[in-house]
């Protein structure tokens, strides 16, 4: 397998980087399907409205998993140790995210090179959604 | 307000299988182009037995395959329109890929009111092991439920 900029991190290096077009009401009706998660409140606008919110909003794990793909793109899925998220805020109709990585810290568990990243997505007004890290294999 | 006698309580154990279809949903949802989810031989070209999975899908499984997906809303007589996702968490131990059968087993591990009652923090943690019996992955959630009479 060629070498890629993950085998050696640098510290402060940004690794993660994708950016994703708007998020549609099509992409939240296809996203409850292909995901499992039916709960109205992200495709009935009626059950939003009535459950105190103006509109339908994104599920958060569309959200990761937007994040879970800018994070694949340059770490092979079979590297990552763990990857976690808090959501910070509500992500809107028509947001356009930014997913970004950082490596933290190198860091060594039972014999294996290891780095923390520092994750973020944001939509286009620079607000954070999603504030998470990952673990990877170096 | 969330009975906090709760924690502790295990829910009926999901059995969800890594369907090829379904996968390709979901990739087709996200726009995932990358190759070693498209193709049988790229992933195993990158050293996989088939094609894995991305990183929250096991989230997606166990819903999609559970009788009741909001079961521990219902147990816990939590409505639906008052939760919100606070935080995501998954630990990988083995590589999950298509034809994988997974059992999800999940019970809650905390129950915290917030900001005076306006806001409970539930967390429900979830073991995921495979056909093999192998304990291919930990995942943990932590949801907010707005409580009467907050925003």
């Amino acid at each position: 397998m060629s070498e890629t900029a993950t085998d050696r991190p640098v510290l402060g290096e940004r690794i993660v980087h994708k950016t994703f077009p708007p998020i549609t009401r099509h992409t939240l009706a296809l996203y409850c399907g292909a995901s499992g998660d039916h709960n109205p409140i992200h495709v009935d606008i009626d059950f939003a409205r009535a459950a105190g919110f103006p509109d339908v909003f994104s599920h958060g794990m569309l959200v990761m998993a937007y994040l879970g793909q800018a994070l694949t793109d340059a770490v092979a899925p079979d590297r990552i140790r763990s990857f976690s998220t808090r959501f910070a805020a509500i992500t809107q109709l028509g947001a356009r995210l930014t997913c970004e990585g950082h490596v933290i810290e190198r860091i060594e568990h039972g014999g294996e090179r290891r780095a923390r990243l520092a994750l973020t997505t944001k939509d286009e007004n620079g607000e954070t959604k999603l504030a998470g890290e990952a673990i990877i294999a170096l | 307000m969330v009975d906090q006698s709760a924690v502790g309580r295990s829910f009926t154990p999901v059995t969800a299988c890594v369907e090829p279809g379904r996968l390709r949903f979901f990739l087709n949802t996200l726009g995932e182009q990358n190759p070693v989810y498209r193709g049988a031989q790229a992933a195993r070209n990158a050293g996989y037995a088939a094609i894995p999975v991305p990183p929250t899908y096991l989230f997606c499984l166990e819903m999609m395959d559970a009788e009741r997906p909001f079961e521990f809303l219902t147990d816990l007589d939590i409505d639906l329109a008052r939760v919100l996702h606070g935080e995501q968490r998954f630990t990988y131990h083995a590589p999950v890929v298509v034809g994988d059968i997974l059992t999800f087993k999940s019970r809650v591990t905390g129950i915290t009111d917030k900001k005076g009652g306006a806001m409970t923090l539930v967390v429900v943690e979830t073991a995921v092991t495979n056909q093999h019996g192998a304990h291919i992955a930990d995942t943990a959630r932590t949801i907010v439920v707005r409580n009467e009479g907050a925003i």
